[in-house]
């Protein structure tokens, strides 16, 4: 299986170099996301049979470090991120069909695109630390490429410089973290790293290294500042697949080095976790809430996600290091599930997003509105994603924290007091976020979808490329297939679960009417189906019932608004109003968001102004303070640079003999 | 056999909520007024306003979309589904096991999130201010009830209604600080979404005070009808919650008998009737709150949940 | 052990707990002030109840004192003050009331924390009762370093003294001299406290502590 995985990624990057020459010409374009769409199903096709089948599959390739070599694996966790960063991949593949139609420059977008593909596939099959390296330098450079394909616009190149200098900063890190893992013999493979464990001191330092090295690539607070920069500033399918699918490649790194290779987790590894998680989930909804530009809005939903997603991958490790293999398992198909469902649903927002900047060109919220009437098939999966991600029964959102939620109900058995007061708290900013995850998106969809266009472009709107639209209904359909037989996702998780927590949830394809049971029936169950199909029939039976008895008859007529109806479109409420009152209430803390009137004075026909200041904490705390330090930091050392000849000669006169000293010292 | 027994009471639960949803607030109504010394509208009341609306025609805005149209469906077949799954009679109802408490409040969220979208969805600045209210109060309810769950949860040691009502009404529950905590708490969530005095006045129809009301001022005929009628079961929902967790006597078990089923309807309109005057006495004494005020006093129910829940994990005797 | 006289006795330290948060919340003097004589009749009610299952009499002394002194006499007298000062329209947190509340409850956590590892052997009705104790008492604190104005902060330093009863009539044996001379001690605490009210207002036209820091005079 690995081989054939080996092979589909060496196609794409064949193709990355071709796609210069295709990109020339207008039918270059159907080719490459036609062969990346094809590669990337190949691949998914691989990865499933790989952990259905519970085989897992090694190869050793005679390329990178002439002692070492490269070696790669498939097991049932790069199996699953696999099958994750594929579909994504080929949903993106398919919505750029028609969406590459508007790019400007292909070929600055169409080289990078397979070759990015192949870095990602090549992270999830690396099985030793030098190729996961390379393969994780390969996809950060892959995609900033991509990021400032755009280059004309100023802040894509601030966007890129940012990406570029968090993405060194991870590496770094990374890079720490498995040279303290190979230990003072240098072994780089990952059977190595995993046959000797690190002792307790350097086990908590990988952690760390990896929390912040995955993390800041995956967006955790307060590494996230690349994200909501980097994110928007890339082509919309591009977008999709830096939110919806790198992040989740920085997932599986911090699962791979922190559940399988640092060894047996200590007690109070889960707390940095939980808190970075928690703190994550709650301060990207509120940025979300803030934002105008359509995108923004999304990378800060992605963040929020990501932070449920680590709370969850911390309550795993707590139960972990308490021996509850049970509640890890549960905890761990929690998190899972939410990476797989994310990815979904965020690539279907992005494709959305895309859809409407194409369309009508505009990404600020203020100037778009009342897209159902003229994008109305984009209009109904873009709902269908935002009821998924405000975790809405019966979508797919909602399976996953209702699993996180039985997670945190099962942890009062954990015997830390530090945990025992530290999950509540984790349990209430989480379900803090999904209620603010609901308010930012009937924001979304409110003020771009529906009430009256507040722009021409907006007015004027097209419908995009019906393969769009397939792509974008592809996604809806899963999501909802998701959420109605979850049961089938907890089985085929099963062995992943196993691998890394060393149990697995109980079976749910035999439960009854296919509902999920994670513990035992009388504690807690769910079945997405039955809500589903209830629903459909309160429903319908409602409207039968209604239009049979009572009148059916429909009239068209004027906006009553109370008798005062203002045909300006002005007058609705925008991005920022309706962010107000929830700015008022959590922004005057978390932002010190401050609204600012001047009023003119009276008889005076000036206008009044209105503003809305927001902080961002992170920036002005940990940011600026650092740019600042860097910035004096360098400026002290630039004397260095106008040294006399005699000044460094000494100079290295001076290291010379320190090293000595040193040699002579060395016991 | 004991399939098509199960039908028939859920399908009996189902239509019980239906048919005393409007009574409940038609009572509620005649006890503000009777306390405010009026003689109020007559107990059925909503029961007539409702045909009178359903006969009527619908006068939708000329930029209304198909979304505006299905929405009342939506908003009314999700919180129907939510008001059959609470035990009101008899709890180990047939779909009981097929949404737990966590997955009743996701319910209601849903019909709240679309309700938002209706306010949007004709783009008047009424619609805008009810939603943007509405997504605040429940940016904090939502949170408030998640919490009140997991406290009586953990005392419970189910999500499952039929389990927690179960264990309610055995003489393992002790008086509790935390039980104690979660009903304070609950009766706070339940008042803000209900849309009650002090966070919302049901009867108004001044602009400044509006949240619910704004949403749905577009709505006429038919549609509203439904939407007053989803009002009219939340409002049971949230009684029939609170009774059926802390005050479980009378619901029978599943395996009761007919004397113990028909005292267990008894109690159970008992309860809605003592549930609905006391709701009355308190909206009689006190005055609405100024919006944002609103986030305190929820702020409240959520430090209070939050307290409970954290008296759960630090000990069992909580 | 979970009788009913177990459950009774936690509910009634429960709810002092719940009424000090109360105080928290609410930012106007005078409901403060009702808010305080409620603190003294939880405070009279679980006195009584520790009475009536420890079978000690002189607890029921204890019972009255409060509920004579600190539920019906003392907010009579800062009542009177307040509206004499007339500064009972006026509104007075110096953090928020979210903020002052979840301090509020990060200092019961590391109440119940504390509380519970330090007496890991003792009976468990007095082990918690003393956890509500001390949180009773830390949320006295807050009170008192939240608040600008001074009939505020002496409310919360009573409060402080109701959780310190609190904790002493939990741990089974608290002799009435003790309580006698404790009860005394703030009655006259509280006089003085009144008398030099009256003197600041006089000189100074506020009770503002905020305002009267300007006064203080040079640093030396």
């Amino acid at each position: 299986m690995v081989i054939d995985s080996l092979y589909a990624v060496a196609a794409l990057l064949v193709l990355a170099p071709a796609a210069i020459a295709l990109s020339a010409s207008p039918a270059g374009r159907p080719v490459v996301y036609g062969v990346s769409l094809a590669l990337s199903l190949v691949l998914v096709a691989a990865a499933a049979v790989s952990l259905v089948g519970g085989q897992q599959s090694n190869a050793v390739l005679p390329l990178g470090l002439p002692w070492l070599g490269a070696h790669f694996r498939i097991d049932a966790l790069s199996a699953f991120f696999l099958i994750v960063v594929n579909l994504g991949a080929a949903a993106a593949s398919l919505f750029a069909f028609g969406y590459g139609k508007h790019e400007e420059f292909p070929g600055r977008v169409l080289p990078f695109y397979p070759a990015y593909l192949a870095a990602m596939n090549l992270v999830l099959l690396s099985a030793d630390a030098f190729s996961f390296l390379v393969s994780w330098e390969f996809m950060s450079l892959s995609s900033w490429a991509l990021v400032v394909a755009h280059h004309r616009e100023r802040d894509n190149m601030r966007a890129g410089y940012v990406y570029l200098l968090m993405a060194g900063f991870g590496t770094l890190a990374l890079l720490f973290a498995f040279g303290l893992m190979a230990g003072a013999g240098g072994d780089y493979v990952f059977d190595a790293m995993r046959a000797t464990p690190p002792t307790a001191g350097l086990a908590a330092l990988v952690l760390i290294l990896a929390l912040v090295g995955a993390g800041s690539k995956a967006g955790l607070v307060p590494l996230h500042a690349w994200l909501p920069l980097a994110h928007p500033a890339a082509p919309s399918h591009v977008s999709a697949l830096m939110s919806g699918v790198m992040t989740k490649v920085a997932v599986y790194g911090f699962i791979r080095i922190v559940f399988d290779l640092a060894g047996a987790p200590a007690w109070w590894w889960s707390m940095p976790v939980i808190v970075a998680g928690a703190v994550t989930a709650a301060m990207g909804v509120l940025y979300a809430l803030m934002q105008r530009d359509l995108k923004r809005v999304l990378a800060y939903s992605t963040i929020e996600n990501i932070g449920i997603v680590f709370v969850a991958l911390g309550l795993a490790l707590a139960f972990k290091a308490n021996a509850m293999t049970f509640a890890a398992a549960l905890a761990m198909t929690a998190a899972l599930l939410h990476v797989l469902n994310h990815s979904l649903f965020k690539s279907l927002l992005f494709c959305g997003a895309g859809a409407v900047l194409a369309s009508t060109g505009e990404r600020d919220l203020e100037k778009l509105g009342g897209l159902i009437h003229r994008m109305p098939q984009t209009a109904f999966v873009f709902l269908v994603g935002c009821a998924a991600i405000s975790a809405l029964p019966p979508l797919n959102g909602f399976v996953s924290e209702w699993l996180a939620f039985q997670a945190i109900l099962v942890s009062p058995q954990l015997s830390s007091w530090g945990l025992k007061l530290m999950i509540p708290a984790a349990g209430a900013l989480l379900a803090l976020s999904a209620a603010l995850a609901g308010a930012c998106f009937v924001r979304v969809y409110g003020i771009a979808f529906l009430g009256r266009p507040r722009s021409d472009a907006a007015g004027f709107a097209q419908e995009t490329e019906r393969v769009s639209i397939v792509a974008m209904g592809l996604l809806a359909a899963v999501c909802l297939a998701l959420g109605i037989l979850p049961g089938f996702a907890i089985d085929v998780l099963a062995p992943v679960t196993q691998l890394v927590a060393g149990a697995r949830m109980p079976v749910q394809s035999g439960v009854e009417w296919l509902s999920i049971v994670p513990i035992v029936e009388s504690r807690s169950s769910y079945n997405g189906l039955l809500v589903f199909l209830f629903m459909a029939a309160s429903g319908m039976i409602g409207a039968y019932g209604i239009h049979r008895l009572a009148s059916d008859k429909i009239r068209r007529g004027a906006i009553w608004d109370c008798g005062f109806p203002d045909a300006s479109p002005v007058t609705q409420y925008s991005g920022d109003s309706f962010a107000q009152p929830i700015r008022r209430v959590f922004g005057s803390l978390v932002f010190r968001a401050r609204e600012v009137g001047e009023m003119p004075p009276p008889n005076s026909t000036l206008p009044a102004r209105f503003a809305a200041i927001v902080h961002d904490p992170v920036w002005d705390t940990l940011y600026e303070p650092l740019n600042g330090f860097i910035s004096f930091a360098t400026e002290k050392l630039n004397v260095l640079q106008f040294l006399t000849i005699r000044r460094y000669l000494s100079l290295v006169f001076a290291a010379l003999v320190i090293l000595l000293l040193v040699l002579a010292a060395w016991p | 056999m004991a399939l098509i027994h199960n039908f028939v009471f859920q399908g009996a639960q189902m239509l019980l909520v239906l048919l005393l949803a409007p009574l409940l607030t038609g009572f509620v109504r005649k006890v503000k007024a009777r306390l405010l010394r009026r003689r109020g509208p007559p107990l059925v009341q909503p029961y007539r306003d409702l045909a009178r609306l359903l006969r009527k025609d619908v006068v939708l805005a000329g930029n209304a979309s198909w979304l505006f149209r299905v929405i009342p469906y939506l908003v009314f077949a999700a919180t129907w589904v939510a008001a059959s799954l609470v035990p009101t009679f008899r709890s180990g109802l047939m779909f009981s096991w097929t949404a737990d408490l966590i997955a009743l409040i996701a319910l209601l969220g849903s019909a709240r999130f679309f309700l938002a979208l209706a306010g949007m969805d004709v783009g008047t600045g009424f619609g805008g201010i009810g939603a943007s209210r509405e997504v605040m109060i429940a940016s904090l309810a939502e949170p408030a009830m998640m919490m009140i769950v997991f406290a009586i949860a953990l005392i419970a040691g189910s999500t499952q209604l039929s389990t927690m009502a179960a264990f309610m009404n055995s003489p393992e529950v002790g008086l509790r600080v935390s039980l104690g905590l979660g009903l304070i708490a609950l009766i706070i969530v339940a008042i803000a979404e209900n849309a009650r005095v002090p966070v919302d006045n049901p009867a108004t129809h001044l602009e400044l005070t509006m949240v619910h009301e704004a949403m749905v001022l577009e709505y006429s005929g038919r549609h509203l009808a439904l939407i007053e009628l989803a009002t009219f079961l939340k409002l049971l929902l949230y009684v029939s919650l609170i009774a059926c967790l802390f005050a479980p006597w009378g619901i029978g078990a599943a395996t009761a008998d007919p004397a113990e089923l028909a005292f267990g309807v008894v109690s159970y309109t008992a309860k809605l009737a003592a549930g609905g005057f006391l709701l009355a006495l308190f909206e009689t004494a006190i005055a609405k709150m100024r919006v944002f005020r609103v986030p305190e006093f929820l702020g409240a129910a959520l430090m209070l949940a939050l307290l409970a829940t954290l008296l759960r994990f630090v000990s069992r005797s909580f | 052990m979970h009788g009913l006289t177990f459950d009774v006795a936690h509910l009634l330290a429960g709810s002092l707990v719940v009424v000090s948060f109360l105080e928290l919340y609410q930012d106007r003097i005078l409901a403060l002030i009702n808010i305080y004589a409620a603190h003294a009749i939880v405070l009279t009610l679980s006195v009584a109840w520790q009475a009536f299952i420890q079978d000690a009499p002189h607890l029921y002394i204890t019972a009255l004192i409060a509920l004579a002194f600190k539920a019906v006499a003392i907010p009579m007298g800062l009542r009177q003050i307040v509206v004499r000062l007339g500064i009972h329209r006026e509104i007075d947190n110096v953090v928020g009331v979210g903020l002052a509340m979840l301090a509020g409850i990060g200092l019961v956590a590391l109440s119940m924390v504390v509380m519970l590892r330090v007496t890991a052997e003792a009976d468990p009705l007095a082990r918690e009762d003393l956890a509500f104790a001390l949180s009773v008492v830390l949320l006295g604190l807050l009170m008192m370093v939240t608040r600008r104005n001074a009939v505020s902060q002496v409310i919360g330093f009573m409060s402080l003294e109701n959780g310190l009863v609190l904790a002493a009539t939990g741990a089974k044996g608290m002799p009435l001299v003790v309580e006698i001379s404790v009860a005394f001690s703030v009655l006259i605490a509280f006089i003085v406290i009144g008398i030099f009210l009256f003197r600041i207002r006089e000189r100074f036209d506020t009770v503002d502590v905020q305002a009267l820091d300007r006064f203080r005079g040079e640093r030396r």
